[in-house]
């Protein structure tokens, strides 16, 4: 991979990161610790949402995201392996 | 079939198996002792982490704790599972491209230095050694509690099984015990939780069943609620914890994960960069599993637990109520001598304590699952223990026969040397684990948290600077190390063993307790790493070089 095409791929990488990293951040941190008063207002079946988040939803939104990273990057790999 | 030929029966077979794959995939060179030759599938590999990752403390203790802790108890469920997306996204796939097969083999080569190896040994040895001493603790007391036999002899069983297939095989030998491992543990851990969740709600997921109805029509959660509150506890859904040390706990814990050696080496397992990605994904997949299960256990076993004793005739307790109080682990003083049972928040008037450890062992009893259930979460606890100790082992012994003795020691140690280096130490570090875990340290809870403490405030800032930031020179590594390593040493031993000074909880740092402390340490780390960067030079152009290169993943015959 030539200098400039390596670099670009790295931007896109980063953005990846930035945005992948930020819905971690609020599903675990924001949703299951900070806005939890806020969300426990909310009840979906028996259970009250903040709650919901810090034990069940940010689990499944973890996993989510490291699949989806996989996609975002398989098809990296591609379309820059492909001009190389 | 009585109970203890089941138990017989269920850990003979798995043991079996055990030792059959340790012979079937015996290490012929350092690369298949260390990094089972680079050849191992992501998804036998994302089973692999996932039992190396969850360890006696996740399979017995972490829904018990949580059943106690309510809502405070999520710092373990994000902390131990967020990890997974850091490694992922940060850790993970340009270690793999980097090639080499341990963490300080990283750190060594990436800050051109061997102070900055030495360190991260340092920290690899703690960290791994604190943790692993845990561990053989806990296959002792599955030991002594399912075949009667005493803890310590437990302990050498455990010894001589992980000795067996850690020495054989090395890496090898431990990825495909741990699949079969994570299998026997996964089983083990969901049956009795799907049969409770099918007889306390009618829905066979627990995950589910949690946030259903129970028998008698009222949403489980807000029952448990209204018991916790009757009771004087605090209710279940809402936490004691402030949020800020709530936040601190958490982080500590997810940057810790991402952290530690016997994790990271994992993911130099696999053939290539793009598997590396993968087998976290399954690796947290796989994890998950039983982490969403275990809040649902928790409250399935709490709720059990009031209903079945609470104001209830202590002559009239079922039998699982006596065995346990055998163990110790369960006492009632009735204080009042009214012959009933007052289990309440306040201390002067309760008179039950339950260890919080056997909530997972006695559920199928409380719940009155037939034998082979409990036989068979005897041998997942012990997968559970062993899979975890045996991934440990093998960090300690490559980081004492590939780092030390071939990185800075002895250089020009042939192969042949070097594998039988690995395998002496292997059964060195497993004797030392023994005696820690016969002779374990008062404080080994403490402990295991410090290693996250420690994992996060020494090695994570130096391997995401070092990928993510190429101006990083080893200066600015080696000082943020040992200073976020001391800063999270002085905490700890003087928070929880009373040194230099002691002190109590109000003379926490803003308000942050010891096993959040490793976030705080973390952020020093960075903030002293950055200055001193920026005073000294910048490395040269091959280690930049050498950055860049990792972060580009190189592309194989596709």
């Amino acid at each position: 991979m030539s200098k400039n095409l390596a670099q670009e791929y790295w931007k896109k990488n980063l953005k990846y990161l930035v945005i992948l990293l930020s819905i971690w951040f609020t599903v675990s941190f924001g949703f299951g610790i900070l806005l939890i008063d806020e969300l426990n207002q909310i009840k979906i079946g028996g259970f009250k949402l903040g709650f919901w988040f810090a034990q069940q939803g940010s689990i499944y939104v973890f996993v989510t995201l490291i699949f989806i990273y996989i996609g975002l990057m398989n098809k990296l790999d591609k379309k820059y392996h492909s001009k190389k | 079939m009585n109970l203890q030929i089941w138990i017989w029966l269920m850990i003979g077979i798995t043991f079996s198996l055990y030792i059959g794959i340790a012979i079937w995939s015996k290490a012929g060179s350092t690369k298949e002792f260390y990094v089972a030759g680079s050849g191992v599938s992501p998804i036998a590999n994302g089973m692999a982490t996932a039992a190396d990752w969850m360890s006696a403390a996740s399979f017995i203790s972490m829904a018990g704790l949580i059943s106690f802790m309510g809502y405070d108890g999520s710092v373990y469920l994000m902390g131990w599972t967020g990890g997974y997306v850091l490694l992922a996204l940060l850790l993970a796939p340009y270690l793999r491209k980097f090639g080499k097969f341990t963490v300080p083999d990283f750190i060594g080569d990436r800050y051109y230095s061997d102070t900055a190896r030495l360190v991260a040994v340092f920290c690899a040895l703690i960290i791994s050694f604190t943790y692993v001493a845990g561990q053989m603790r806990g296959v002792g007391l599955v030991f002594s509690r399912y075949l009667e036999v005493d803890i310590n002899t437990g302990v050498v069983i455990g010894m001589a099984i992980v000795l067996f297939y850690a020495v054989l095989g090395g890496m090898k030998g431990i990825t495909y015990t741990q699949v079969a491992q994570y299998c026997v543990l996964i089983f083990a851990f969901m049956v009795p939780a799907i049969f409770i969740s099918m007889q306390m709600t009618g829905n066979p997921i627990p995950q589910l069943g949690f946030g259903s109805v129970g028998t008698d029509g009222v949403y489980l959660l807000e029952k448990l609620d209204g018991l916790s509150r009757d009771l004087g506890f605090h209710e279940y859904t809402t936490g004691s914890k402030s949020k800020l040390d709530v936040f601190f706990i958490t982080a500590a814990l997810m940057i810790g994960t991402a952290g530690l050696p016997h994790v990271i080496v994992r993911f130099f397992t696999v053939k290539k960069v793009s598997d590396a990605r993968k087998s976290a994904g399954w690796a947290l997949l796989f994890i998950a599993i039983l982490y969403t299960t275990a809040p649902a256990i928790a409250v399935f076993a709490r709720t059990n637990l009031i209903e079945t004793v609470s104001e209830k005739k202590y002559d009239e307790m079922p039998v699982w109520f006596e065995n346990w109080e055998k163990t110790g682990l369960l006492t009632f003083t009735d204080k009042n001598d009214d012959g009933l049972i007052q289990y309440v928040a306040d201390p002067q008037l309760n008179e039950l304590t339950i260890d919080r450890d056997i909530m997972v062992m006695a559920n199928p009893e409380i719940a009155e699952l037939p034998n082979w259930v409990i036989a068979l979460l005897a041998a997942g606890a012990l997968a559970a223990a062993l899979s975890t100790a045996a991934g440990l082992l093998l960090v300690i012994s490559s980081s004492v026969s590939h780092d030390l003795i071939k990185k800075i020691i002895k250089p020009d140690v042939s192969e042949k040397g070097e594998l039988i280096a690995a395998r002496v130490s292997a059964f060195f570090a497993v004797l030392l684990a023994g005696y820690f875990g016969i002779n374990p340290p008062g404080f080994v809870a403490a402990v295991v948290a410090l290693a996250f403490g420690l994992a996060a405030a020494s090695f994570f800032p130096a391997i995401v600077m070092g990928i993510f930031y190429k101006r990083m020179n080893k200066e600015g590594a080696i000082s943020g190390m040992i200073t976020g390593l001391l800063l999270m040493l002085f905490y700890m031993t003087k928070f929880k063993f009373g040194w230099f000074g002691g002190g109590s909880e109000a003379d926490w740092w803003f308000g942050i307790s010891p096993e959040g402390f490793g976030t705080f340490a973390m952020l020093i780390n960075f903030i002293v790493s950055l200055i001193v960067c920026h005073l000294t030079k910048e490395p040269s152009k091959e280690v930049q070089d050498l950055v860049e290169n990792i972060r580009i993943p190189t592309i194989e015959n596709s």
